[in-house]
C-alpha cells in the first residue's frame, strides 16, 4: 500500500509547485496509471516515490516504509524502469543484468538463472552476450525492463515503458508486466499512451498542475464523462485542449 | 562486499573496452616520458658534442689571439674557424653570417690585445717588484694603468637558446681569465728568473672541483634526465586519470544508469569505491610500466638506465597516495559537472596547471618567489617531492611521510566534498 499525504515539491528556481499538496492512496497488487499532460507533475511524483528527489513538504510511505527511516529496505523492495535506456552500451545484456542484479544482493547462482529465464521470456536468449550498443530500441527497452524486475520487487515504477518501441516489443513488454503483476507486484505506471493505459491499468489517476483531478477505474471514468468512448476523451475533457509546452 | 566487487568488475569491463581511455592512461604517459627524455638528452648531447662552428675574427694577430684560438679548440663543443675561402674573416662579414644563422657564434678579438695586455702585465709586475725593493716608479705608471679595458665581442645567432649563450660565455670568460693568469706568472718568471714553483702554478690549477651528489642515506647518487623525468611524468600520467574518471561519472548520469543506481540499495561510497580501486590499480600499472621502460627500454635506445635508488615498496606507496589524490579530484569533478563538454576541457586544463605549478616542467627552485609558494599548494608537487626523496635523495619513509599525509588529506577533502555535493544535488 502506498500512502501519500500532502506531498509537495517546488524546484529552487521555479515559481510554482510541480506537485502541490497531493493526497493519494494506492492499494497493493494492482496496476496504477499516473496520467497527465506535459509538466503536470507525473515525473516529479514518481521521482519522489523512487527516492531520486526529496519532497519540499508532506510525506509518503510504501508498504509502511519511508526513505528517512528505512532507506535501504525501501529501495530493496521497489523496482524502477526509467524512460531512458539505463544500461551500459559497451557491456553485454548479461553483464548489464549481472551488475544491476548484484546491486540488489541477489546470490550469483540465483541471479544467473533469473537472467537466463528473463532473457528467454523476452525473446532475447540469442543476444545474451551481445553488447547493448548493437541492440534495437525495442530490445534495449526489454533489457531495461528486466534490469528493474530481477530482484522481484513488491512495487514496480515504470516511466513510459513502451515509448518508441515496435508493436511486437510492446506486446511482449505488456504481456510480461501483466505476468509480473499476477505474482503480487504493484505496478505504478506513467504513459502518454492513453489507449494502452486504458487496457493495461486497473486504476488511473489524472494529474494536472501538480494536483490529482480524477482517480478511478478507466471504465468508470469513461462512463462518468459525457460523450466519452475512450480514456483519451476523459483526459481531454479534464485537462482541456490547450498545448502544454515547457522549456 | 559483493556490491563493491560487482562495481569493480563493471568498471574493469568498461575501461578495458574504452580504447580512448586506455590510450590516455597508458600510451600517452609512455610516449611522453620517452619523447621528453630523448629530447632533453639529445639537446644536452648536441651542445656538448655537436661541434658548433665559431667564426674567429682575429684583429690582434698576436700571442694572445693565438692562445685564444688554441684554447677555443680545446673546448669540446666548439670548432673555431679563422678563415673563409682562405681569407681572414672581417667583423662585418661575421656579423652578417651570424645574423643569417649560417653560424651560431663569432668571436672578435680586438686589435692590439696581445700588445696592450703584455704591456699592462709587465708594468704591473715591475711595479709590484719595485714596490718590494723600495723603488719610486709607482707614480709614473699609475696614469698608463688606467687605459680602457679591451673588449672581446661575442656575436650570437638570435635563434640560439640562452643556456647555450651562457655556456659559451662562461667557457670563454674562464679561458681568458686562465690566459691572463698564465701571462702574469710568465711575466713574474721573466722578472724573477725561472722557478719550478712559478712554472707549476702557471701550468697547473691549484684549486680543483669535485662534484658530489649527497643522499639522505649517505651514499652517492648520480642524477640524470631519466632520474628526473620518470617521476615527473609518472605523476603527470597518474593525475591525468582525472579525465577518464570524471568523464566516466558524467557519462553514467547521461546514460541513465546513474538513476537506476540511485534507486538501488547501494550507497554512493560503494559505487565510487569500485571506481577508486580500479583506478588505483591503473596508477600502479602505469608506474610499473614507466619504471620498466626506464630500466629496460631506455638503455636500448641510447638513454641512461633508470637507477632504482629508493625502496620499491616506498615508491609504490607514493604512487598509491598520489593516485588517491588524483581519484579524489576526479570524483569531485565528475560529481560537480553534468556534461562531458564541461568536464573534459576543465579536467585537462586543471591537470596541466597543477603540473606546471607543481614543478613537473620547470623545477620549483627555478620559479620566481610567488610561484614557489604556489607550488606547495599543488598535490602534484607533493607527489613529485616524495618521488624525488626516494629517486634522487635515497630517503626513507620518515622523509616522505609529510607528503603522503598531504596527499591523503587532499583525497579525504575532495572525496568528502564530492559526497556532500551529491547529497545536496538530490535535494534539487
Amino acid at each position: 500500500m502506498i500512502k501519500i499525504k500532502a506531498l509537495s515539491k517546488k524546484y529552487k528556481k521555479s515559481t510554482h509547485f510541480a506537485v502541490d499538496a497531493l493526497d493519494l492512496d494506492i492499494s497493493s497488487g494492482g496496476i496504477f496509471g499516473v496520467l497527465g499532460p506535459n509538466g503536470a507533475g507525473k515525473t516529479t511524483l514518481i521521482s519522489m516515490l523512487c527516492g531520486l528527489i526529496k519532497p519540499t513538504s508532506g510525506n509518503f510511505s510504501i508498504n509502511g516504509m519511508n526513505y528517512q527511516e528505512n532507506r535501504m529496505e525501501l529501495k530493496q523492495s521497489i523496482g524502477v524502469v526509467p524512460q531512458e535506456y539505463s544500461l551500459y552500451p559497451s557491456l553485454t545484456a548479461w553483464e548489464n543484468l549481472q551488475y544491476f542484479g548484484a546491486m540488489y544482493g541477489i546470490p550469483a547462482k540465483e541471479l544467473g538463472q533469473l537472467i537466463e529465464e528473463q532473457l528467454k521470456n523476452n525473446g532475447l536468449e540469442d543476444f545474451t552476450h551481445k553488447k547493448i550498443k548493437s541492440f534495437s530500441g525495442g530490445m534495449k527497452r526489454r533489457v531495461n525492463l528486466i534490469a528493474g524486475i530481477l530482484h522481484q520487487p513488491k512495487v514496480l515504477f515504470l516511466d513510459e515503458p513502451t515509448v518508441g518501441v515496435d508493436v511486437h516489443s510492446k506486446a511482449v513488454i505488456i504481456q510480461n508486466l501483466k505476468k509480473i503483476n499476477k505474482t503480487g507486484t504493484t505496478i505504478i505506471y506513467t504513459s502518454h499512451h492513453l489507449r494502452e493505459a486504458e487496457f493495461f491499468c486497473d486504476t488511473v489517476a489524472i494529474i494536472d498542475h501538480g494536483k490529482i483531478i480524477s482517480v478511478d477505474k478507466p471504465e468508470v471514468l469513461i462512463q462518468n464523462t459525457p460523450n466519452a468512448i475512450h480514456l483519451e476523451d476523459v483526459f481531454l475533457s479534464l485537462t482541456g485542449i490547450k498545448l502544454r509546452d515547457y522549456a | 562486499m559483493r556490491k563493491l566487487f560487482a562495481s569493480l568488475k563493471k568498471e574493469y569491463l568498461l575501461l578495458s573496452r574504452d580504447i580512448g581511455g586506455l590510450l590516455i592512461l597508458f600510451l600517452m604517459p609512455v610516449l611522453l616520458v620517452i619523447t621528453i627524455t630523448l629530447i632533453q638528452e639529445t639537446t644536452f648531447k648536441s651542445v656538448r658534442g655537436a661541434n658548433v662552428e665559431v667564426l674567429i675574427v682575429d684583429r690582434d694577430h698576436g700571442k694572445i689571439s693565438e692562445e685564444i684560438k688554441k684554447n677555443l679548440q680545446e673546448i669540446p663543443f666548439l670548432q673555431p674557424i679563422s678563415t673563409l675561402e682562405e681569407k681572414a674573416i672581417t667583423e662585418k662579414q661575421a656579423s652578417q653570417l651570424v645574423a643569417k644563422g649560417t653560424y651560431q657564434l663569432a668571436v672578435v678579438i680586438p686589435e692590439g690585445l696581445s700588445e696592450e695586455l703584455n704591456v699592462l702585465i709587465d708594468r704591473n709586475v715591475e711595479k709590484i717588484i719595485s714596490g718590494f725593493s723600495g723603488g719610486t716608479e709607482e707614480n709614473s705608471y699609475s696614469k698608463e694603468q688606467k687605459a680602457p679595458p679591451k673588449t672581446i665581442r661575442l656575436y650570437f645567432d638570435p635563434a640560439t637558446q640562452q643556456t647555450f649563450r651562457s655556456s659559451v660565455q662562461f667557457s670563454v670568460e674562464k679561458m681568458i681569465s686562465k690566459l691572463e693568469a698564465q701571462f702574469i706568472y710568465k711575466a713574474f718568471e721573466q722578472e724573477l728568473g725561472n722557478s719550478d714553483g712559478l712554472q707549476a702554478m702557471r701550468t697547473q690549477n691549484f684549486v680543483r672541483f669535485e662534484k658530489i651528489n649527497p643522499s639522505l642515506s649517505g651514499g652517492e647518487i648520480l642524477p640524470n634526465s631519466v632520474q628526473h623525468n620518470i617521476p615527473a611524468w609518472t605523476l603527470f600520467a597518474i593525475f591525468f586519470l582525472i579525465l577518464p574518471l570524471s568523464l566516466n561519472l558524467v557519462k553514467e548520469k547521461h546514460q541513465g544508469t546513474f538513476i537506476r543506481l540511485q534507486t538501488s540499495p547501494v550507497n554512493y561510497l560503494t559505487l565510487v569505491s569500485g571506481k577508486a580501486i580500479l583506478y588505483l590499480l591503473v596508477c600502479l600499472l602505469q608506474f610499473l610500466l614507466i619504471l620498466g621502460i626506464g630500466i629496460f627500454l631506455f638503455p636500448q635506445i641510447g638513454l641512461p638506465e633508470l637507477q632504482l635508488q629508493g625502496n620499491l615498496f616506498l615508491l609504490l606507496i607514493v604512487t598509491v597516495f598520489s593516485g588517491l589524490a588524483a581519484i579524489g579530484l576526479g570524483v569531485l569533478l565528475g560529481t560537480l559537472f553534468s556534461t562531458q563538454e564541461q568536464a573534459a576541457p576543465f579536467g585537462a586544463i586543471l591537470v596541466i596547471l597543477l603540473a606546471a605549478i607543481g614543478g613537473v616542467w620547470v623545477p620549483v627552485f627555478a620559479m620566481p618567489g610567488m610561484m614557489r609558494h604556489l607550488a606547495t599548494l599543488s598535490p602534484m608537487n607533493w607527489g613529485l617531492e616524495a618521488y624525488y626523496v626516494l629517486f634522487l635523495r635515497n630517503g626513507s619513509l620518515v622523509e616522505i611521510a609529510p607528503y603522503l599525509l598531504a596527499l591523503f588529506l587532499f583525497f579525504v577533502v575532495t572525496a568528502g566534498i564530492a559526497l556532500l555535493v551529491y547529497e545536496k544535488k538530490k535535494k534539487v
